[in-house]
């Protein structure tokens, strides 16, 4: 057959050979998914980690609700999701879960003249602009907690996530706690059904389209904030204390957390107690099967996390997230020790 | 070879054909039987997209029944899904693009085939055309870094001043100015679907013979009557065909809407607000869609985009089938 | 005013709406263009073909997802070039009034315009569920299954331009059917056939739907066509919709390459496919 030549079969002899060749050539890489809160300080972990051990780690920020779904469909080594999951979920899909970092979710905002940390914003009044309750950023309810704001008399742009997403959850969980009218008509998870607003994927997505839209209004996890130059708000804790999103703020949130006694270490740390507490701080979970099905995978990925626990505390610091304290690695290495088990029923290496 | 070979070339029993003699025929037996199985596996898959989605589907259906066509609804945390937000999306931004393609598209195609030069023809043609090749990926970004922020500063404030007092029409224009939104959505797929309906439209127009044009020109009527009373009348169908084709690609377009949409499941009366569509749902959820049912709602989501587009391009084929035999 | 004037305004009139069509047809692509060119050039120089894709903050380059598009590309039409060009062999040459022909014609075209997303929810359905994980694989038969339907129907029209009299010709010498194919229509229609590939390869240059569920992404350079691989459009979206200024930068610089490469490869399939209409003209 003369058809196209010889010249294209000699390209498909060539594609072809190196399909095969790459198939056999495995490199070794990690694989993840899930939340967008914890993404810039894993992508900076990896990038030093694969400096160091040439070990990738293939990190997927697609949002904590596609982090659960992924482990669960055994798509991925490990998944990742800021709603740590019931220990009755875990159970049943025989996974193990373990907080990696903490950090905090910041309101953001984008309006004219409003620099961050300028305005002043309370669980109430927050509560009501995501319930469009309050359509205009020179609201009586705004004004009165921000005296001296000059506030402009534009409609606010809401801006909400759209994926299923871990600081979505904890947000609204922050919002439960301090606003009837939201419990009772929105609710809280990794989604819910937004009353106002524009959808947008991911920390990522939400953070551009706040600094795309004038007078907008969303909430990010405070290194989106902080890299992007975006104008945060500061917050009135649950003591009614007026708080700046820093990570001693976040500190004081997460040093609240008994880890020792949560089962699954499913904790939730938004709207603690403490004069300095940053009110929605937030944990990030990684979430592995206990029975892994690719044991040298596993293996590398606690290998990963054991890194980035003793390791990776300056990166996290400099993007503002909290590391785990050495008490908790502890635990958590022991849970590795004692529940993820190889093929022949031995604990996995991870150093 | 069965009855797929009647009627075409060769038709006698003369010819040394297929497998009935000679000492390599098992060769050409080979050949018409590879190639069919290449024609069955094109058929194949799209039943396998259809089988696909309608298993994937068939949880939320039979737990939502036909209320999902209705139901505003899409809330994760109660399992409760409706598909009445993407699908009244989908049509919206369907019928903006609709409303702004179809008038350029056939002005267009006039352009073409009537007034441009007979030297420029083929250049402008070949342009409008590559239009047709940039993915809308490109659209998409193009959407929400130039378009939308121009909308949201100086478009909707317009919209919303002029016309949002107004009685009844004022209710589409209202709520603050997002930029993106379905009207957005709407103009960038208008622009996507330009190319499609114009080529076809032209090659339509292109079918009228060229001696009922010169009559009409000769009885002294002006280009603007030919083209309304010939040129038009002759290509109705085909026409017709066109839009459906626009159509058709409006409604399934994904990755341009998916930017400049707003992803919110509502029903808004505004075409300022943010909404979304069937596939800028799927392309939102799907990877993150964390239970069986809410997986199946997008599943089933898809099988309604695949029906709606399906009935839409078949009336677009069988149209454009009906000009094509007109045509000999 | 008279009938004759009010005709003539009117024919002025709306001929200046076709022409004020086209010029707003063209204007849009001007638009578009300038903006790929100015925001995606600032940032186009070799880093962008010899780095990975960085993490926030970082400095790199496309080189991998351009790696990705590529080797996806060339692998889905090495899939989809033979079983498309078979099919519309077997529409043309077998099938022309035959109801399984009308079928499978019908069938084709609705593919050609199908949704790709449903195409991307059919192949994760078909491969990403069973295998476990997302791979290259999956993102190829994807791009496969965008490109056949483009293949099947150009090389279907191709056959069919070449006239009957060259069969004809050809049988009457005694050359079987199948010969009758591969010597005559095909060499016949070798320029529209290539071209149709090249259409086909355009066309899933650019898509990116069906890759975010099957291909997904990857922040590294991999090979493996079994594991996640990074592709333009899907980095593209990604970048784009991330608030930070040096992912929007490459987001715009990857438009540009994967705009630059399509309107490449379509202007090359057009003049292969007026030059050769213009020898095949007998």
């Amino acid at each position: 057959m003369n058809l196209l030549n010889s010249n294209f079969v000699r390209a498909a002899a060539v594609v072809v050979g190196v399909a095969a060749s790459a198939t056999i050539a495995h490199a070794g890489q990690i694989s993840g998914a899930g939340a967008t809160f914890p993404y810039p300080i894993y992508a900076k972990w990896a990038q030093a980690y694969q400096a160091k051990t040439g070990m990738g780690l293939n990190y997927q920020s697609i949002g904590s609700g596609g982090g659960i779904k992924q482990i669960q469909a055994k798509t991925v080594t490990f998944g990742a999701s800021d709603k740590p999951l019931k220990s009755d979920v875990l159970d049943k899909y025989g996974l193990a879960q373990f907080p990696m970092i903490m950090g905090g979710i910041v309101p953001i905002v984008n309006v004219e003249g409003i620099k961050p940390g300028e305005l002043v914003i309370d669980g109430e009044t927050l509560a009501n602009i995501f319930l469009g309750k309050i359509s205009k950023w020179n609201d009586p309810e705004i004004a009165a907690i921000n005296p001296g704001v000059n506030l402009p008399s534009k409609s606010i742009a809401v801006v909400h996530r759209s994926d299923g997403s871990g600081t979505t959850f904890n947000f609204t969980n922050y919002l439960n706690k301090v606003s009837s009218s939201w419990k009772s008509t929105v609710g809280s998870d990794t989604s819910v059904q937004w009353p106002v607003g524009i959808g947008a994927k991911g920390n990522e997505g939400v953070a551009n389209m706040v600094k795309q839209t004038g007078d907008s209004i969303g909430y990010v996890e405070y290194a989106y904030a902080k890299q992007n130059a975006l104008s945060y708000t500061k917050m009135k804790n649950k003591e009614g204390h007026v708080v700046a999103p820093t990570s001693d703020a976040f500190q004081a949130a997460a040093a609240n957390a008994d880890w020792a006694h949560a089962p699954g270490y499913r904790l939730i740390l938004t709207d603690q107690p403490g004069a300095g507490s940053w009110p929605i701080t937030a944990a990030s979970f990684i979430l592995m099967y206990k029975k892994p099905v690719d044991d040298k995978a596993s293996s590398e990925a606690l290998k990963f996390f054991e890194w980035a626990y003793h390791n990776g505390g300056d990166a996290a610091a400099s993007l503002d997230y909290i590391p785990m304290p050495m008490s908790v690695v502890k635990m958590v290495e022991d849970t590795w020790q004692k529940d993820i088990k190889d093929s022949h029923g031995k604990a996995l290496a991870f150093r | 070879m069965s009855g797929a070979e009647e009627n075409t070339f060769p038709t006698g029993p003369a010819t040394p054909d297929d497998g009935t003699a000679g000492p390599r025929s098992w060769i050409g037996k080979a050949f018409s039987s590879v190639s069919l199985s290449a024609a069955i596996i094109v058929m194949l898959s799209l039943g396998g997209v259809m089988y696909t989605l309608s298993i994937g589907a068939a949880p939320a259906l039979k737990e939502f029944g036909l209320g999902f066509l209705t139901a505003e609804v899409w809330n994760p945390v109660t399992s409760q899904f409706g598909a009445a937000a993407p699908i009244a999306g989908t049509l919206e931004t369907a019928l903006i693009a609709m409303l702004i393609g179809v008038p350029i598209s056939v002005g267009i195609a006039i352009f073409l085939t009537e007034l441009c030069p007979e030297k420029l023809r083929h250049g402008f043609a070949i342009t409008i055309e590559l239009l047709a090749g940039i993915p809308s990926i490109i659209y998409g970004i193009w959407g929400l870094f130039v378009l939308a922020p121009y909308m949201q500063r100086h478009i909707q404030p317009f919209l919303i001043d002029r016309f949002g007092d107004i009685p009844i029409i004022g209710n589409l224009f209202q709520g603050p100015p997002y930029g993106i939104g379905i009207l957005t959505a709407g103009l960038i797929l208008g622009v996507m679907v330009l190319p499609f309906i114009t080529t076809v439209t032209r090659d339509v127009f292109l079918t009228v013979p060229s001696l009922q044009r010169e009559s009409a020109y000769a009885l002294g009527a002006t280009t603007t009557e030919v083209i309304w009373n010939v040129v038009i009348p002759y290509s109705k169908v085909g026409m017709l065909g066109a839009i459906m084709l626009g159509l058709g690609r409006a409604l399934g377009e994904t990755m341009a809407v998916t930017f400049v949409i707003g992803n919110a499941h509502r029903i808004s009366a505004s075409i300022l607000a943010p909404g979304t569509t069937i596939s800028a749902s799927i392309a939102n959820e799907f990877t993150e869609a964390t239970t069986p049912i809410y997986t199946s709602s997008l599943f089933a989501l898809g099988l309604i985009l695949f029906v709606i587009t399906f009935i839409v391009l078949s009336v677009a084929q069988y149209m454009l089938h009906r000009i094509k035999k007109a045509e000999g | 005013m008279d009938i004759y004037a009010k005709r003539k305004l009117i024919n002025r009139l709306s001929l200046a709406f076709a022409t004020v069509a086209t010029a707003f047809g063209l204007f849009w692509l001007a638009i578009i263009m300038w903006t790929l060119l100015s925001k995606g050039i600032t940032s186009l120089n070799l880093i962008l073909f010899t780095e990975t894709t960085p993490p926030p903050g970082a400095s790199g380059g496309l080189s991998n997802a351009i790696f990705g598009s590529v080797f996806m590309n060339a692998l889905a039409i090495m899939i989809a070039a033979p079983l498309g060009i078979l099919a519309g062999t077997y529409l043309a040459e077998y099938a022309r009034d035959s109801k399984l022909g009308a079928v499978a014609r019908f069938v084709n075209d609705i593919l050609l315009s199908a949704p790709s997303i449903i195409i991307g929810m059919f192949v994760y359905e078909l491969m990403v569920v069973p295998m476990g994980h997302f791979s290259a694989w999956a993102g190829t038969v994807a791009l496969a299954i965008i490109a056949i339907p483009v293949i099947v129907r150009t090389t279907q029209d191709s056959l069919l331009l070449v006239p009957d009299r060259l069969r004809e010709a050809a049988s009457a010498l005694g050359a079987p059917r199948w010969r009758v194919i591969t010597s005559i229509s095909y060499r016949a229609a070798k320029g529209g056939i290539l071209t149709g590939v090249l259409l086909a390869l355009a066309r899933v240059s650019g898509e990116t739907a069906p890759l975010l569920f099957t291909a997904l992404n990857n922040q590294f350079w991999s090979t493996d066509l079994n594991a996640p691989m990074a592709n333009l459009p899907v980095v593209i979206f990604q970048y784009a919709l991330s608030p930070y200024v040096d992912w929007q930068k490459l987001a715009w610089s990857g438009a540009l390459l994967i705009t630059a490469a399509v309107l490449f490869i379509n202007i090359t399939a057009r003049l292969l496919a007026s030059r050769d209409r213009s020898t095949k003209r007998i």
